[in-house]
Order: C-alpha cells, then structure tokens, then sequence
C-alpha cells in the first residue's frame, strides 16, 4: 500500500512537473480573407495520445500543416520544449522531432520502398548511398510495422494502398519522431494492420513519444487516446481527457454553430414521381461497395458522409469515368453502359457532371467566357457551315443573364473572373447542354455566400422544371437546406438514407462517424 | 484480406523489372549492330569500331547530358548548344602543349558547368519553364559560339586528340574508354548519392518529395549543371575528332533533338522519376547504328531521317502499353 502511494505521488508530480513538447501560441492562419485557424492554444506533451476532432473544414489539417512545418501560421508561434521555432519547411520540422504521416501519401510512386524510407538520410559509403545498408534498413523498418511481405525493391506504386500507407508509416518510424502526427492514417487500411498500428502507437507512447492523433472514426479515438480536442470553424472549443465527455456531448461541440444560409423552399414530397436514374450494385474497387439507389425526376438527392469515403468516384463512376465499373445502371428505365463522358452526355436523359477542381478539370482558364460556355453544347449551335456565331452570343447572353454571372465581357478570358462566376461558368456550360440529370461534386466549395445562395435556389429551380440532381457536398448544413433525401456514404456503401425530420445535423454527423444508434445506448 | 505479393522474387528479378526499358535498348542496339557487323565488308575491326565509336559516343555524351534534366522532369534545349560552344571555345583553347592542353580542357569543363548551371539557377530561382529557359539559353550560348568562332578553324592539341579518338592497345576505341570513365565517375557516383536519388524524387512527385525533405532546388541545379558539364565533354571529343571548331547551327539543333529521341529510346521517361543515363547511351547507339545500316545496305542516306522516325515511334509505343491498365480514364490526361 505504501509503496503503492509512494509511486503514485511520484507519478503525479511527473505529471504536473512535465512539460509539452510541441506548443502552439495564439496561432492563426488566414488564406486570402478565409480564417482557417483563429486564436488557437495547442500542446502535446511527451507520452501522450492526442486525439483531434472536429468537422469537414474545422481547421484540423492546417493545424497539421503549421505544426509540421509545411505552411507558416499567419500570426502567433510555435515552441518545440519551451523554445519557440520557425519551420521554414517539412525538413527542419522532421529535426526538431516533429514527423509526420500524411493524408495525402507522401510516397514517391517510382521508387522503391528501400529508396522511399531511406529518401533523406540514406545510409552511406565512401560518400555514396549503400544500397545493401538501405535494403537491411528497410527491411528492419518494414519488420518494425509488420510488413514482411513487402520486397525493400518493390516499387511503390506496384503496393496496394494499404501497404503503401504501411510504408508511410515505416518512413516516420525511421526518422525517430519526438512528435508523431498521424493524420487519417490508418483510412485505408486492413483490420489486420490497424491493429498493429495500436501496438506501435501505444510502444511509441510508452518510450515517451507524443502522438497527435486525427481520425473520424470514434471507435479508434475511444481506443487510443488520452486527451482529445475538439475543433469547429477554425477555433479550438475545448481539450478533455478520456471519459471525461460522452460521445453525444462530442458530437455537440462538433457541431454547434448557427445557421447561417437561407435555402430556398423544399416541395411536398411526392412518390409518384417517375426514376431517372436507378442503379444497382454498383462496385469499384474499395472505393465504391455495392451501391443500389434511384433518383427521381424533380428531386434533388444529397450524398453525405465524412469526405473521401467514395462519394467523388460514384459520381464519376456515373459519369463513365472510371473504368472496370461493375453493376447496372439504368436511365429513364433504359439500361446504358458507362463509357465515358460523351456517352453519358447522351444518354435518354443527358448527363451533366460539375466536377469538382473547376481549374483543372471544369474550365479552359485562357478561353474566353463565351467559348468556356459553349463548349459542351457546341453540336446543338452548330449549323451547315459551322457554329453560328449569332446563335452562340445569343445562347451565351441568355446564361450569362439567367445566372448573373459578373464578367465586363463575353469575350473575357475566365481566367479574369472570380472565383464563384467561374463556378457559374461551369455550371451555364452543362445547362447549355440541357441535362435531365445533374450531378454535382461540391459545386459551392471556396465560393462567396452569395454565389452560394445562387446556385441554391438554380438548383431548386432546375429539379422544379424536372431535373434529378444528385449533390454531393461536404457541408452539412447545405445538404440539410437543399435536399429532399441524403444518402450517408461511409467507407464506400451507402449507410443510411436521411429524409424528412431526419434530415438533420446530428443525424448527418452520427452516419457519417458510422455510429449507430444501439452503439450509442450502450 | 490479405495481400497478394511478390516477396519472393530475388533481388535479381527486381534489378531486370526495374532496367527493362535499359535492357530493351542493349538488345535493341546488340541486334541492330551485329546486322550491321555481318554485312560489312571488313567486319568489326578495330579500325571500324573506332570509327563507329568516335560517331556514337558524341550523341551518348549529349543524351547523357539531356537525362539529368529530363528525370527531374525538365528539358535541356540548350545541351547541343553547349555542345557546339564547347567545341568552338576547345579549339581556341586546348592548343600548344599537352600541359596547356589539359588546362584547356579543364576550362572548356567548367565553362559547360557554368552554362548548366545558369539554366538550373533560372529554372529554380527564376521559376521558369525549362523548356523556354533553355530554348533561350541555348540561342545565347551558340551566339558565344559564333563569337568565339565566326568561321571554321583551329588547331587543337593534336597528342591529346589522337589519344583520345584512337585505339587502347591497338583495339579497344579509346572514345569508349573516355564514355565509360565518364558513366564510372559521373553517372554512378550522381545515381547512388542523395541528390542524385532528389533528382529522381523530383520527377515522381515534387510534392511528395517537398514533403519528405528533399533538397528540390539543389537537385534540379545539379541536374542542369551535371548536363552542362556532359555536354561539354561531348564537345571536347567533337574537337579531338575535327581538329577544329565550327559554330555551326544544324549540328547544335541535330544534337538536342537526337538526345531527346536517345533518352526516350533508352527508357527514361519524359514525365520524369523513371530512367537512367545508361539506358540514354543505348538510345544513342541505336539512333547512331541507323545511319551505318542504311551506309551497308547501299539504301540512299536521304532514308535515315524516316527510319530515325520509325524506331523512335516503336520505342516510344511500348510505354504506351501502361493505357490497357488505367481503371480512371482521367489518369489518361494527367
């Protein structure tokens, strides 16, 4: 008993006594006029497993980014054991011990693992790198995670995704984090291997490495962690130990903020409403897992869910884009095969798709306003001789009026145009082709609120002529305010169907972590 | 689900998936120069090795020089007017005695470093595309050409150029002594050190290797420095070859187009990260064995062009095999 108090009181003194390794001071980040950040106070302390929650957009990733050295915060500072620092970039984070797995893979596809998990400090000899020292490095990294299957000359980019994010996990090891961050890291991988990353997390904790934990997913942050803080809208709401908060009161903080769009009116729903699109038991690699669902004509249907968990690659699956696409697709009752946009854009009901990158994948930025819009539409303004250039100026000034969009000229470049009229580009571009069905992949993300409303109430107005949209967002409250029903995507299914009553924040949130209802109960 | 994988393979196996596009070009040029071989009327005689050799080794040099950039996933226009400047400024300097020969070719060396270095700092610095920083560079290093040398001429060291474009022993073509010292102590030493292994990590992803730590800028300069310095070796065995220099605009144009045709030949991959200049030097064999099958098989030299086209075309098919295996079709344009 004594000594038992003894050992207890000399470990809460360590307790109190001991300071954080990595601080953040008063951080804010600012991009353009958009606060990502604002005010925040961060520590973690050496043994500790951190865990960092918060929504689509709460300022988790730029979090990451400033404390790895990859952006600079906009005001405040950064301390690394008591002292404060400036990481010009990843590299001098990684010597001052902060290291850390990415979301977006890091890997250099390729190389080969050797060459990937040795990519900085290679072990040498007479100036050169030792290939043979680097294979026995690997292959003690890769023992270290448990990947003995994986060939040191294997090529990245020959590993399935699970092993690549293995790997990844690996190449932090090697680097001997005083600090590791583990941002979504085990998303893709297999039970088998999140389990192994416990272990090497908890044996990491225990040599006195503080761990910085972002996931989405409940069940791992109820496993792993110590302490969690909470992030909503670029502030930090509050920082608790273990137990200390229910799973309901975290999803609360996640939450709470007001609403703050005005959504335009949402019919009666009505169920004799004929399909437009049905397709059944779609599937694609990890990413798309038996997908049934029907869209109807006049109805705008939301797909919700955590981002990345397959809602962009059913879109362009639907489109055609992807290719090996098994399961049935049936438009205004006919089968069709995905084959490729331009088949798709003449299906019974002609297909639309607003991509999601309209830089890359949705304007030609040099092109002018009129020869953007058009594009798509070309072989309806066409004549015998060519397209009609009357037409055409006639066709485009009817958008660029239906949608306001701001531009000094028709024959303006886009590139010259803000950023919400280039969406509104994208969009007159597809309407010009005069679709039946709609899809959306976050057509309103890094627009102003006013562009916003726009297309809120364009969209409204399309299904009320008797288009099927079907929108995928990452903003809850605007698939609340804009859909008749949304459908939960969670690690490629479609989970739950939310309508009606049901469509609300809490419901959204708890779908979309993947926690059901009894798991709540209990 | 466990994953399937190939961990049993031997390293071995590895080494021949990883070089197939090197080895593509070996049994490519082996095939093409015993054709060559057996339907000349002498055979391979030292006389006629040497003679292919002193031809081919120019453009390995230049296609060497080129890889460096292109694995960073740049492009070196200027490597044939480095090329060119290099051989008009050597036979205005390499001259007089062995000793100041060597001192002359000591210079020529590091005004080519110079001259890659100049693009590398423009592409890293001033943050223009290769392409256009060295299509300008290039047309200012052939007018130091023509500066140096308005019109053909010279007299250069000839001890050192008959060294150098002879025979090892009566036999072996010292041009293929002067490539393989340069393959031992530039392009083995640059493959297995760290800014080596940056370069290749720039051109797979510069992102990624950003966010690994990779020195970027000081890859890309030593890719462009390095191919500055090789293509001036190349034009050092230009002058040993002619005795003299001449600024002469074809040649340059010829040599930075061919190098380019030489480095895809060789495997190396023109969006960058993939490749080796071992493979390059193949590229350039084959390209150079071209005009000798045409020569004994009496077909008129006006073909050379059209079959240069052909090979490359074939070459560059088998990369495209990668399209059977895209599951997204955007990846296509990426």
């Amino acid at each position: 008993m004594f000594s038992l108090g003894v050992f207890s009181l000399a470990w809460m003194s360590a307790l109190l006594d001991r300071k954080p390794y990595l601080e953040l001071k008063q951080i804010s980040k600012r991009y353009g006029g958009v606060a990502a950040l604002t005010g925040v106070d961060f520590s973690v302390y050496p043994g500790e497993i951190q865990a960092v929650l918060g929504e689509n957009g709460a300022g988790k990733s730029t979090l990451i980014k400033i404390a790895s050295g990859v952006t600079d915060p906009t005001e405040g500072e950064v301390l690394i054991e008591g002292r404060p620092v400036r990481f010009r970039n990843p590299t001098e984070a990684m010597r001052a011990g902060v290291v850390c797995v990415f979301q977006e893979l890091s890997l250099l596809p390729e190389m080969t693992v050797a060459d990937n998990l040795s990519i900085v400090d290679p072990p040498k000899w007479l100036g050169m790198i030792n290939a043979q020292g680097q294979r026995e490095r690997a292959r003690a990294l890769l023992k270290r995670v448990g990947c003995e299957d994986v060939h040191p000359l294997e090529l990245v980019r020959d590993l399935p995704l699970s092993r690549r994010q293995m790997v990844e996990i690996a190449k932090a090891l090697g680097r001997n984090p005083r600090i590791l961050i583990l941002d979504e890291a085990t998303s893709a991988l297999t039970a088998d291997d999140v389990e192994r990353v416990y272990g090497i997390i908890r044996d990491l904790k225990k040599s006195g490495v503080g761990i910085l934990y972002v996931s989405h997913r409940m069940r791992e942050i109820e496993a792993l962690a110590d302490t969690a803080t909470v992030f909503r809208n670029g502030r930090k709401i509050e920082t608790f130990t273990k137990g200390e908060r229910s799973v309901d009161a975290i999803i609360e903080m996640m939450i709470g903020r007001e609403v703050t769009h005005q959504y335009p009116p949402k019919p009666e729903p009505s169920a004799d409403r004929p399909v437009a699109l049905a397709a059944a038991n779609l599937a694609w690699g990890r990413e798309i897992q038996d997908v049934s669902f029907n869209l109807k004509k006049g109805e705008i249907v939301g797909l919700g869910g955590l981002d990345g968990q397959g809602q962009r690659e059913l879109l362009l699956a639907l489109f055609g884009v992807l290719k090996g696409v098994t399961g049935t697709v049936a438009i205004d009752g006919k089968p069709i095969k995905l084959d490729g946009p331009r088949k798709a854009m003449h299906a019974p009901l002609p297909m639309a798709l607003i991509p999601e990158d309209r830089k890359t994948e949705g304007l030609m930025l040099p092109m002018s306003v009129r020869d953007n819009m058009t594009l798509a539409a070309l072989p309806r303004l066409a004549g015998r001789f060519g397209v009609d250039a009357e037409k055409e100026n006639a066709a485009v000034q009817v958008m660029v009026d239906r949608l306001r969009v701001k531009t000094p000229d028709l024959l303006a470049p886009v590139s010259a145009l803000s950023g919400g009229n280039q969406q509104k580009v994208v969009l007159a571009k597809w309407l010009m082709t005069a679709p039946g069905i709609i899809l959306l992949n976050d057509p309103t993300r890094g627009i102003d609120v006013g562009t916003k409303q726009e297309i809120y109430r364009l969209m409204r107005e399309l299904a009320n002529q008797g288009a099927a949209i079907l929108f995928y967002s990452t903003d809850y409250a605007e698939l609340i305010g804009c859909c008749d029903r949304v459908l939960v995507v969670y690690d490629g299914k479609i989970r739950r169907e939310l309508a009606g009553e049901a469509l609300n924040e809490r419901n959204l949130l708890q779908s979309a972590l993947n926690i059901d209802a009894s798991e709540r109960a209990a | 689900m466990k994953t399937a994988t190939t961990g049993a393979l031997s390293n071995g196996r590895y080494w021949i998936a990883h070089n197939s596009g090197v080895l593509t070009a070996v049994v490519l040029f082996v095939a093409m120069f015993t054709l060559y071989i057996s339907n000349h009327s002498a055979g391979l005689t030292p006389a006629v090795a040497t003679t292919a050799a002193n031809k081919a080794v120019l453009l390995a040099l230049v296609a060497m020089a080129q890889t460096l950039p292109v694995l960073t996933r740049g492009l070196d226009l200027s490597v044939g007017m480095v090329f060119v400047m290099a051989n008009c400024i050597a036979s205005v300097i390499v001259v007089g005695t062995v000793g100041e020969g060597m001192l002359g070719i000591v210079a020529v060396l590091l005004i080519g470093a110079l001259a890659g270095f100049i693009n590398g700092a423009i592409v890293v610095w001033g943050r223009l595309q290769p392409i256009i920083t060295t299509l300008a560079t290039g047309a200012v290093y052939y007018g130091i050409s023509l500066f140096v040398r308005p019109g053909p001429g010279g007299d250069v060291q000839s001890d050192i150029a008959d060294l150098l474009t002879g025979q090892l022993f009566n036999t072996v073509p010292a041009a293929l002594v002067v490539l393989l010292v340069v393959v031992l102590v530039v392009w083995i030493p640059y493959r297995r050190s760290v800014l080596g292994r940056a370069a290749y990590a720039v051109g797979s992803n510069e992102q990624a290797a950003y966010m690994s730590g990779v020195p970027v800028q000081k890859a890309k300069l030593l890719a462009y420095t390095l191919a500055g310095v090789l293509a001036s070796v190349a034009g050092l065995m230009l002058t040993f070859n002619t005795y003299s220099g001449e600024a002469s605009a074809p040649i340059a144009g010829t040599y930075t187009l061919n190098s380019i045709a030489a480095v895809v030949i060789g495997g190396t991959s023109l969006f960058g990260g993939w490749g080796s200049a071992i493979g390059s030097i193949f590229g350039a064999f084959v390209l150079r064995t071209i005009e000798d099958l045409l020569f004994v098989f009496d077909l008129p030299p006006l073909w050379q062009p059209l079959f240069q086209g052909v090979v490359l075309l074939l070459a560059v098919s088998l990369g495209a095999f990668r399209i059977l295996r895209v599951r997204n079709r955007l990846e296509l344009f990426s």
